[in-house]
């Protein structure tokens, strides 16, 4: 009896052909679905792209429009992702290779559950508990001290809703996107690879030094490409928190910030009307291409290969 | 004692990269001992290895051999404290270097992986390094940042002892993973070299390699006996013949049981007239 | 001791030469050492002013790292000392992460559970007059069902929708796919996972304008921009069981004379049933705390409905986010109930979260993985 083992010819029987087709079938709809959210936006954001500004509210052009929301989405995400970086990746470590075996299993589990929580109780969260904690702590020392940084000057807003406040919260959201591919990564440096770097003596922060951290450079960019990704599209945290305004602000600590684009959108989204709305669906699109590009630099990164993994 | 600690530290002093350790005129004494004296070894509560005493002379080879699972690896795993790597890995007994028991209170595993090197069963330089940096990366952790001069002067006669130099000369920061096996394995060794451990343990070096490969590291081991105490574990039989002065025969009773030193000898004594019916069966391929 | 030995250059020349034994922090060194870095903020803390415990675990923290480092460069030698910092350093991280999380959620229950009542979980937000009056009286009205529902509803239209769509592609990538088709899919596939979640919304707003008009949100338009955010998770995570599957027990089948597609319906996925509905029980955990893209496609509204495919519907999330920036009169009442859904979200997603680790568990079948 022959060995089948792949169909390189054509299937013969009903049963082979309907399966196929239903399969690539699915594929295929995932391509036109791809396909329709480029058009359906493109569509509709057109003519709040092009269209008469006299006919929406604000007489602004699209791009006097979308420009300062742009600033604000990269802005806040580049906050989040400073403070969440560093620290997801510390915190694999810890998961890895400080914590009790034991325990270990648990933690991972325990932070991937902050991955799960919905990000409008992330924003309510942030409103109710951390801006007060840090106008009340922080904020006050950092306008009193460091104004003369452009970024810690104006005057200090007294409910927290800032630029600093948001991006902290988006850090909390991302971190955990972050620790979970990094965490993989270090559970995969070969045993022996560590075990080289023992034998020579070292100790356990220069055996990660040694052998884990190179082994998983190209996977931590990835997963801190991909957490910039999803900090870029949050939407509720960043709207519920922040008090936007019109406009290009630097300063972190203020009640006069620059509004993300996905924010803005949900912010205006249910009153709007007419060519507004299209406008809307237009910055949608704007962002759709921002985290496009930013996850294709991601998944170059993840394909240009393990650093460890070549040879 | 001869403690010559002025002229004979890292490469500062030792310029030409020809001369072996022993040539520079520092003996090894009873210094490079290693005294076993009834090892336990447990993982947790269950006991692997058991009751072994056993003299390894400095500056000669001495091969483990003995059927799998019995433990050899353990043991050897023992001698640089490398099986606490695992939890709950505790030993009972005493493993004397040159007199100081590796076991004893306050001593840190760290210090004995610098005096007892190690080379894998499968070769493992790390693969993000140059060849270079390979062999430099122990002593870069001991001495910090040393001046190019020093680190050049210490990898070309750590890859010389290696009997690699030659072919790797050129290109020095080629990746270290781009060497055959052969290659790759005396890299590792090399790289264990460089820090000039007093003891160099091999688990199995030559298993994943072809014959060509494992006859070249064979005839490094017989010069790197000059200067250094190695004990091999070997499933290779012939192997043990061919390079080891002395030869210890491990055993096991059944699963779950702990392996234990059967016989130790001479290894012309060995593998022609040993004393227990174990080890005659072992050695003419009656088992294992 | 053998002089070849390199010798440390930070370590005396005449010191004792057994390198071997070495000084260690004790643990009990170590203990006064933390002990005395809190000391150390707490005093600092009260004679600035007067004592917040923040600030007291803020500044022990740094005293603590100083503290150590000094000790073991002077007790041990400079790479433990190092090897000690990163693991304060690291440690502490851990710890940091930790507050926000444990935060997060003893903030969710203990403002939650004060609504979590039974008006809450049968009532909706079409309120009487004299519902509305007794508010006023700090009585507690309203509830969530119609969001509860329009959760479920949706959500299940949503896995309806991915479940067999993002099924059949792993299916079509693992067990047929080679060549251009299948990596332009698994290109497509990743690029889904990086849309964002409101983009999915206005996507699913701006397709149903063909069929019910401009302005139109509907059930139906939120389980389709939910389902746009899902299919790549059910895709990734089946492609990975499936790919789990050695491929001898294919082979076994084909040369029984089974033909490929039963092959992979009785052998294939059975095997991978287990963490094939853990992804999916992890993909419905993702969508359902989704509030950006409901908002937009599929609104807000005071009453129950049932019908996806007309009128608004409430979601949970949704609820949330309304219920906190429109409280109503007094504001108290808006904001208790924004808490009690928030604590039945977490909740939600909790036993969602542990249900697919126990799945994942007890199917899988020995001898995988």
């Amino acid at each position: 009896m022959t060995l089948i083992t792949t169909q390189t010819t054509s299937p013969r029987r009903l049963g082979d052909k309907v399966f196929l087709g239903l399969s690539r079938g699915a594929g295929i709809m995932i391509l036109i679905i791809l396909a329709g959210v480029a058009a359906f936006l493109a569509i509709e954001g057109r003519a709040g792209i092009f269209g008469d500004t006299e006919e929406m509210s604000g007489s602004d052009s699209f791009l006097e429009y979308v420009g300062p929301l742009v600033f604000g989405t990269v802005y806040a995400a580049t906050i989040a992702l400073l403070f969440a970086a560093p620290l997801a990746v510390a915190v694999a470590l810890y998961i890895t290779h400080y914590a009790p075996r034991r325990l270990a299993t648990t933690l991972g589990y325990v932070v991937d559950l902050l991955a799960a929580i919905p990000s409008v109780v992330f924003g309510i969260w942030g409103i109710t508990v951390l801006a007060p904690l840090l106008t009340g702590n922080v904020y006050p020392w950092l306008n009193d001290n460091l104004d003369f940084i452009p970024f810690f000057s104006g005057v200090l807003s007294t409910s927290g809703r800032s630029m600093l406040t948001a991006g902290l919260v988006l850090a909390a959201m991302i971190l955990p996107i972050i620790t979970a591919i990094s965490r993989e990564v270090f559970m995969q440096t070969p045993r022996l690879h560590e075990e080289a770097s023992l034998a020579l003596g070292a100790t356990k922060w220069e055996m990660i030094r040694q052998a884990v951290i190179p082994y998983g450079r190209s996977g931590i960019i990835s997963g801190a490409m991909l957490g910039l990704g999803r900090a870029l599209g949050e939407t509720m945290a960043v709207a519920i928190i922040l008090s936007p305004s019109d406009g290009y602000f630097w300063s972190v600590l203020t009640n006069q910030n620059s509004n993300t684009i996905a924010s803005n959108v949900a912010l205006e989204f249910p009153e709007a009307y007419g060519l507004d709305v299209n406008r809307l669906i237009g910055t949608g699109l704007v962002l759709f291409a921002i985290t496009f590009i930013v996850n294709a630099f991601a998944r170059r990164i993840a394909n240009a290969g393990f650093s460890g993994a070549d040879g | 004692m001869i403690l010559n600690n002025d002229t004979t530290t890292r490469g500062a002093a030792v310029t030409d990269p020809n001369q072996t350790r022993h040539e520079t005129g520092i003996t090894a004494t009873v210094d490079h001992r290693v005294d076993v004296e009834n090892l336990n070894i447990y993982y947790s509560d269950f006991l692997a290895v058991e009751g072994v005493t056993m003299t390894i002379e400095p500056q000669s080879i001495t091969a483990l051999i003995g059927p799998s699972g019995c433990g050899k690896s353990t043991f050897l795993r023992s001698l640089n404290r490398m099986h606490e790597v695992i939890d709950g890995a505790r030993v009972e007994g005493t493993v004397r270097l040159g007199g100081h028991d590796l076991y004893g209170p306050g001593v840190d595993p760290v210090a004995v992986r610098r005096k007892v090197g190690m080379v894998f069963q499968r070769p493992n330089p790390f693969p993000t390094m140059s060849i270079y940096d390979n062999v430099i990366a122990g002593q870069r952790l001991n001495a910090g940042r040393m001046r190019k001069s020093e680190s050049d002067v210490i990898v070309e006669r750590a890859l010389r002892g290696a009997n690699l130099w030659e072919e790797v000369k050129d290109r020095l920061d080629k990746p270290g993973s781009g060497l055959s096996g052969g290659q790759q394995q005396r890299l590792c060794i090399a790289r264990a070299t460089a820090v000039e451990p007093d003891v160099l343990l091999m688990d199995e070096p030559c298993s994943a390699l072809d014959p060509i490969s494992t006859l070249a590291i064979e005839q490094l081991m017989l010069e790197l006996k000059e200067n250094y105490t190695i004990v091999i574990v070997t499933h290779n039989m012939q192997q043990a013949a061919r390079v080891s002065d002395r030869t210890g025969f491990f055993n096991i009773e059944g699963t779950g049981k702990p392996g234990r030193l059967i016989e130790i000898d001479d290894t012309t004594k060995i593998f022609s007239t040993p004393a227990e019916q174990a080890t005659q069966d072992y050695v003419t391929g009656r088992f294992g | 001791m053998s002089a070849t030995m390199t010798t440390r250059p930070d370590r005396n020349p005449g010191a004792d030469v057994d390198e071997l034994v070495r000084p260690r922090i004790s643990r009990a060194l170590h203990t006064s050492i933390i002990t005395a870095s809190v000391l150390v903020a707490l005093a600092v803390n009260a004679l600035l002013g007067d004592v917040k415990w923040g600030w007291v675990v803020m500044l022990a923290a740094p005293v603590y790292l100083v503290a150590i480092r000094v000790a073991a460069r002077l007790i041990e030698d400079r790479r433990q000392a190092t090897d000690r910092t990163v693991t304060a350093i690291v440690t502490m991280s851990f710890l940091l992460v930790m507050m926000p999380l444990i935060s997060v959620f003893w903030t969710v229950i203990s403002e939650g559970a004060a609504r979590l009542d039974g008006t809450f979980l049968s009532g909706t937000m079409r309120l009487t007059p004299e519902e509305l009056m007794s508010q006023r009286d700090g009585a507690a009205v309203g509830g969530a069902y119609h969001a509860m529902m329009g959760t479920l509803i949706i959500t299940g239209l949503a896995a309806a929708i991915a479940v067999p769509l993002g099924l059949f592609t792993a299916i079509y990538l693992v067990e047929y796919g080679r060549g251009k088709l299948a990596r332009a899919i698994t290109t497509m596939v990743d690029v889904m996972t990086g849309i964002p979640s409101i983009v999915a919304g206005l996507f699913a707003y701006a397709l149903f304008i063909i069929v019910f008009g401009p302005g139109s949100r509907t059930g139906v338009a939120g389980g389709v921009a939910l389902s746009v955010l899902m299919t790549p998770v059910v895709v990734r995570s089946a492609e990975e069981m499936l790919k789990l599957v050695p491929n001898e027990l294919r082979e076994a089948s084909y040369a029984l004379g089974v033909p490929k597609w039963k092959t992979i319906v009785k052998v294939v996925l059975p095997t991978a049933i287990a963490g094939i509905l853990t992804g999916i029980t992890l993909a419905i955990a993702r969508v359902i705390g989704e509030t950006a893209p409901l908002l937009v496609a599929a609104g807000l509204a005071q009453d129950t409905n049932y019908n996806p495919f007309d009128g608004r519907m409430t979601s949970l999330p949704v609820f949330t986010y309304y219920q906190y920036v429109q409280p109503g009169v007094p504001t108290e009442a808006g904001v208790q109930r924004a808490w009690a859904a928030a604590l039945m979200l977490v909740i939600i997603v909790a036993v969602l979260f542990t249900l697919a680790r126990v799945l994942a568990r007890v199917l899988r079948p020995k001898g995988l993985q």
